[in-house]
This record gives C-alpha cells, sequence and structure tokens, in this order.
C-alpha cells in the first residue's frame, strides 16, 4: 500500500516509535515542546511522552552537547535538536573534541552514542547566519555520523538506525524537504550508514547530489529525458560514512559526473566526490568532472542576490549539457517558481 | 528636562510607527522577504539607552536590533531599504532585519544570541587601549546570558576593568520558552552581581527611569572603567518572529499579554506627560503623525529604489 506522508511527518513518526521501542531515548533543545515543535517534528512525541523525555533547555549549545554525552554514557539515547544547524558551530567543541573521539581515544570501553538534528534553512532571507549547511565541517572529523537524508522514507530509517548506532550522529535536515512527501512504511525500520540510494538509473551522466540538491537533480534528470539524455542520480544519505562504491560503479557507467552540494565548493563533499571520481574511475571519464554548489560568498538576504546565489535544476541542466557538449539551449518545461508565501 | 522627554517620546515614536508600517504590510505584500523581529512593547529600553549614551559611544546587540538602530541614530530611510532588500539598504539588502549594522550610527548586530557579547568587550578594551573615555554597550535578551560566551565575557571585562554596559533586556521569553524552564527562580540582575560586578534592575517600560538609571550607570562606567549590569524588565507584545499577536498559541495567556499593553512604554509616558502638562495632547499627536508618514514615505520609497544587481554578488567577501 502507498502510505505517502511528508518529512516533517516522517521525523516525528521515527521519534515516536524510537521513544516506544526503547525507555532510554530523550529529546531536548530550544523550543521542542512548544506549539510549534520544530515545524512539527518532535510535538507528537511530547504529547505522547511528556516533559520528562521531551523538554526545552536553556540556550546553551555547547554546555547541551557535552550534557548529551554525559547522559549518553550512562545508556541514556539523548536526541538533541537545533532549529538551524548554524547554532551548532557553539557546539564543535563538543562534538568534535569530545563525542568524535571517544570510541577511539578511549579504546572503545565506552561509547557515546548522541543524536544531534540540525535544519538547514534556505530563501525568504534567511541570510548569512541561518541558511549553513555544516556537512563539510562536519565529515572532516573521523568518529562523527553525517547524514544529510533527502527524502521522508530515508529521515526516518536514518533516524531509528541513529538510535541503535553506537557513534555520535548529526542529521542535517534542508528546510526545503520538510512538506516533501513519499512512500514511508509505517512499520519501525533502519536505513543503513554508508548505503548511497540509487534514486534514479540512467547511462549518460552520474549526478551525485546531497540532500536539496538530489531532488534538484531528480528535477534536472526529468527535464534532460525529454531530450533524451539518461541521467542518473546517486544520493549518498550519508556524508560519512560515503558509500565510494555505488559512486565509482556509477562513474564508471556513465563516463560522466557532476556532483551537486548544498554548500560552498572548497573542502566541501563536492570536491570529495571529484577526488573519488579522479582516483578510482579517472580511465572511464570522457569529460572533466563539474562540480555545482555555492558562490564564494555569504548567503545575502536581499531576495535579488537570493535568487542569483542558489544552484537550481538549470544549472545541474546545463552542466549536463556541457558535459555532453551539447551546444544548443534547453528548453524548460518547468521553471524555477517560487510559490512559498512567507514568513519562514 | 523637557527636552529629554520630548527626545524620549520621539525616539518611542520613530521605532513605534516604524515597526507598525512592517506589521501593516509584512504578510499581505511579501516585500520585506526577511525573518523581523520587532521591539513594539520595549521601546523605551533603546530609546533610554540610545539617549544616555554619546553618540560615539557604540553599541552592540541581536536580532532584535530594530529599535536600536534607529534610536542609535540610524539611517531610517536606509533601515526599510533594508528590509525589502533593495541597494539603498543600511547593508544594501544584504544583511535583513536581523543584521542592522552601520559603523557610522555606532551599531552592530547579529542574531546568533550572544556573539555580539564579546565583541562589545573587545569594543571596549580598544578604547581602554587608545585612553578614550568612550563606552561599549551590549544588549542582549534574557536567553542570551545562557550562552557561555557571556559568562566568559564578563570575567574578561571585570578582570580587565573595562568600560563594558551590559545590558539585559528581560522580556521573560526565549521564543515561546519561558524563564522558569530556562532560569532558577531568582532575579536575573540579582544572580548576576558579583563582588567586582555591580548589577541593578529598572522598570523597562517606564522610559524616563531607564534613560536616568543608565545615564548615572554608564558615567559610572565611563569613570571608573568598570563594567556594569542594568536588568530592564519588559515585554513583547507580537509573536518572537513576525507581525502577529500569539496570544493563542498557548505559551502565554491573553490576560498577561493584555496586562503588559496596559503598561505601554508610549501609553504611560504619554500619560506622565500630559498629567505633568509637559507636552499636549496635540503635541504628541503630531509626533506620531511625523513618524507615521516618514514611515510610509520610507516604504514607498525603498520599494522604488533598486535592486542589488547580480554582479554585485561577489563583491567585498575578503
Ligand atoms: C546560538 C543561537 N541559538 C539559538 C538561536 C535561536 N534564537 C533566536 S532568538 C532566540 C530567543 C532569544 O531570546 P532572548 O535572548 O530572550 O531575546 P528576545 O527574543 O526575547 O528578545 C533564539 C533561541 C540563535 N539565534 N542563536
Ligand atoms: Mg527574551
Amino acid at each position: 500500500m502507498d502510505r505517502r506522508i511528508s518529512y516533517a511527518q516522517a521525523i516525528s513518526e521515527a521519534l515516536v516509535q524510537g521513544m516506544e521501542h526503547d525507555p532510554n531515548v530523550f529529546i531536548f533543545g530550544l523550543g521542542v515542546d512548544d506549539y510549534k515543535g520544530i515545524f512539527g517534528t518532535t510535538r507528537e512525541a511530547f504529547l505522547k511522552f511528556g516533559g520528562t523525555r521531551v523538554f526545552d533547555t536553556p540556550a546553551s549549545e555547547n554546555a547541551l552537547t557535552g550534557i548529551a554525552i554525559g547522559a549518553a554514557l550512562n545508556k541514556k539515547r539523548p536526541v538533541l535538536v537545533h532549529a538551524r544547524n548554524d547554532f551548532m558551530f557553539l557546539a564543535l567543541d563538543q562534538m568534535i573534541n569530545n563525542a568524535a573521539k571517544w570510541k577511539y581515544t578511549y579504546a572503545g570501553k565506552s561509547t557515546v552514542p548522541i543524536v544531534v538534528r540540525g535544519i538547514i534553512g534556505k530563501g525568504w532571507g534567511q541570510g548569512p547566519t541561518h541558511s549553513q549547511s555544516l556537512q563539510s565541517v562536519l565529515a572532516h572529523f573521523p568518529g562523527l555520523i553525517v547524514a544529510m537524508p533527502a527524502n521522508a522514507c530515508d529521515v526516518k530509517g536514518i533516524i531509528l538506525q541513529s538510535l541503535k548506532s553506537d557513534a555520535p550522529v548529526v542529521i542535517l535536515e534542508h528546510r526545503s524537504l520538510y512538506d516533501l512527501q513519499c512512500h514511508v512504511p509505517p512499520e519501525r525500520f533502519t536505513v543503513p550508514f554508508g548505503r548511497a540510494r540509487i534514486a534514479r538509473a540512467g547511462t549518460d551522466v552520474t549526478v551525485a547530489a546531497v540532500s536539496w540538491m538530489a531532488v534538484q537533480a531528480l528535477k534536472a534528470a526529468d527535464e534532460l529525458s525529454k531530450v533524451g539524455i539518461s541521467v542518473e542520480v546517486i544520493d549518498p544519505v550519508t556524508v560519512q560514512p560515503l558509500d565510494e562504491q555505488t559512486i565509482v560503479r556509477s562513474v564508471r557507467k556513465t563516463g560522466r559526473l557532476i556532483a551537486a552540494d548544498t554548500s560552498w565548493l572548497r573542502c566541501s563533499f563536492a570536491s570529495e566526490v571529484a577526488a573519488i571520481a579522479a582516483e578510482k574511475a579517472f580511465d572511464y571519464l570522457k569529460s572533466p568532472v563539474k562540480r555545482i554548489a555555492w558562490p564564494e560568498c555569504p548567503c545575502p538576504v536581499s531576495k535579488a542576490l537570493e535568487e542569483e546565489f542558489y544552484p537550481t535544476h538549470e544549472d545541474i541542466v546545463r552542466a549536463v549539457y556541457e558535459l555532453m557538449d551539447r551546444k544548443d539551449k534547453h528548453v524548460f518545461t518547468e521553471k524555477v517558481t517560487d510559490t512559498f508565501v512567507g514568513p519562514y | 528636562m523637557n527636552t529629554i522627554r520630548r527626545k524620549l517620546l520621539d525616539s518611542m515614536f520613530k521605532i513605534r510607527c516604524a515597526e507598525e508600517k512592517i506589521v501593516e504590510v509584512y504578510a499581505k505584500e511579501q516585500m520585506m522577504r526577511t525573518p523581523t523581529h520587532l521591539s513594539i512593547g520595549q521601546e523605551a529600553v533603546a530609546a533610554g539607552l540610545s539617549l544616555a549614551l554619546r553618540e560615539e559611544d557604540q553599541i552592540f546587540t541581536g536580532h532584535r536590533c530594530h529599535a536600536a538602530y534607529l534610536t542609535k541614530g540610524g539611517d531610517f530611510n536606509a533601515f526599510f531599504a533594508e528590509l525589502c532588500g533593495r541597494v539603498t539598504g543600511i547593508s544594501g539588502g544584504r544583511a535583513g532585519s536581523a543584521h542592522l549594522t552601520d559603523p557610522s550610527a555606532h551599531i552592530y548586530s547579529s542574531p546568533i544570541l550572544g556573539a555580539m557579547i564579546p565583541v562589545a568587550v573587545g569594543a571596549a578594551l580598544s578604547f581602554k587601549m587608545e585612553g578614550r573615555d568612550k563606552v561599549a554597550a551590549a544588549i542582549f535578551g534574557d536567553a542570551a546570558i545562557e550562552e557561555g560566551v557571556f559568562s566568559e565575557s564578563v570575567n574578561f571585562a571585570v578582570t580587565k576593568k573595562l568600560p563594558v554596559l551590559f545590558l539585559c533586556e528581560n522580556n521573560l521569553y526565549s521564543t515561546h520558552s519561558p524563564l522558569s524552564v530556562r532560569q532558577p527562580p531568582s532575579q536575573v540582575y540579582e544572580r548576576l552581581r558579583a563582588p567586582d560586578f555591580k548589577t541593578s534592575q529598572v522598570d523597562g517600560n517606564d522610559a524616563q527611569c531607564v534613560y536616568e538609571h543608565l545615564s548615572k550607570v554608564i558615567e559610572e562606567i565611563r569613570r571608573a572603567h568598570m563594567p556594569q549590569l542594568v536588568e530592564c524588565l519588559t515585554y513583547r507584545f507580537r509573536e518572537h518572529v513576525g507581525p502577529l499577536f500569539d496570544y493563542d498559541r498557548g505559551y502565554r495567556s491573553k490576560e498577561e499579554v493584555d496586562g503588559w499593553m496596559a503598561q505601554c512604554p508610549i501609553k504611560r509616558f504619554t500619560a506622565k506627560l500630559i498629567q505633568e502638562k509637559s507636552m499636549t495632547q496635540q503635541e504628541i499627536d503630531a509626533t506620531q503623525a511625523r513618524w507615521k508618514k516618514l514611515a510610509d514615505e520610507a516604504y514607498v520609497m525603498a520599494l522604488n529604489s533598486p535592486w542589488p544587481g547580480p554582479e554585485s554578488l561577489l563583491e567585498k567577501v575578503y
């Protein structure tokens, strides 16, 4: 049976099922128990399990992360939520100097399985400090799992996997995905870390795209199918660990690669994918690799600049034309339309 | 005294009329695409502070920065243009509502909680190094003091004897969370007081009290080169971010909001002015009408201003 629910509903369902299954799971963070419940993702858990397992906190991101670590050390399963992943910058000390290194440094004698959720903002003037996407910062350091599920099914499975995992896990949830629906099995299930999803099979070009850009890649693939170009879309689901094999296999098949990111170019997921292709699929490449990422500036507020700032499916289509050496211009059937009515 | 009172009233109407204009057009016209934290109900704090500071003193603040920007001498038209994302805005439309920053008006803002508190301390450090008698004022909400950087900044400022005013604008909430779930029940200013750190509290909805108390504190800070903290008790009338009322959302009651609206800083101040015969109702109405008109004009002017050009996107990064 096709049961379609939204990304936000899937997060909520995963948290509720995880809490039903394991009484050690609790959720905390700024505003998790309020009427908005982090865009509806923690509301049901609060109503069901009450204020001892879903509770509000002071604005103390670094301490909260350390507190999560201490609780996890003692068998609790904390889920810490940040309404914007940008606020994790204040918590990087605990996330990276403590959590990421814990198991290894202390020889696996203890583990700190914390789950940290952070939302990536986009559009309507989110601006320089509320629109960033922290995957490359976080994935750089061994010991942290960094997940960026791009659809409702994966986000549910990833959350439930995180609640079983030994490792600290960061889940970056793109706000633009929140209302998108797909089929999600109603039962408790897991999606493994480090296994990419072939979101669409194709033969001409591989687009490895993360989070919101995976949605854009699928849109681009639709457009390109109308002019006879077959695109394979690979969504890594987790950026760390990264499923190199699936990417390499695809690039060897198509001979062309575009890597699309939700962040800046330098030291990025997109760059990492390009490096993997250069190392492991070089002889198969028919054209240079292309990376699609943010321009080298902070994200501005003004609508005029914000529109210029964000890459879309149109940029992916144009990049594919270039790789395929097509000189004609694509006639888009679907324009980028902003139907969002603010405020955010 | 009367000029002070007129200035305080003028400042409060400047904020109120600008923000009522935002309320009027924000959701309906969708031209201000920037998450906006209004200070309606909290005007007396910024009005009193800005008047108590000297022009060259600096303010560092957070997401709820309109009031401080407008009273510290920020440009009224550039304010509207910034919210509308136009090239004539304070930062050419790049910064939006929560990053209002203009060095020529000596005001700096960032919406990351606590982010500007140590920056104020750094400014004060430079004033001291240069032998200037300037003061740096950090304005922050009751939630920002929960960030570690607040304690670190106070410790540094006290240890190094720096001219910093720490001004906590306590409106009892952090987004939808009441103080009681975030901090112990004691009063903020009492809890933060230390042998080397003087703290005090003032009715933040009484513009004249705020002004007089801050004037005294700021001159002490300037003279003694010792930081102090002042807690201003106040209340936000509208939702945390956006233009609406929100007492139907369950986190605070209509009675509570109504109670504070009866304590509206502008209502209280105008009543006092009339009672003491400092100003007539006509003069008060004329002050309000003037700012209302200026706000209408500033908004139209903003909408008639050009957008920043795409070629400017990569300018001034480094
Ligand atoms: C580091 C950080 N954490 C969380 C937030 C989200 N946030 C923005 S405003 C706000 C509430 C702040 O409350 P307070 O300091 O009392 O100021 P008020 O909004 O009441 O004026 C929160 C939690 C943020 N901007 N930065
Ligand atoms: Mg507050």
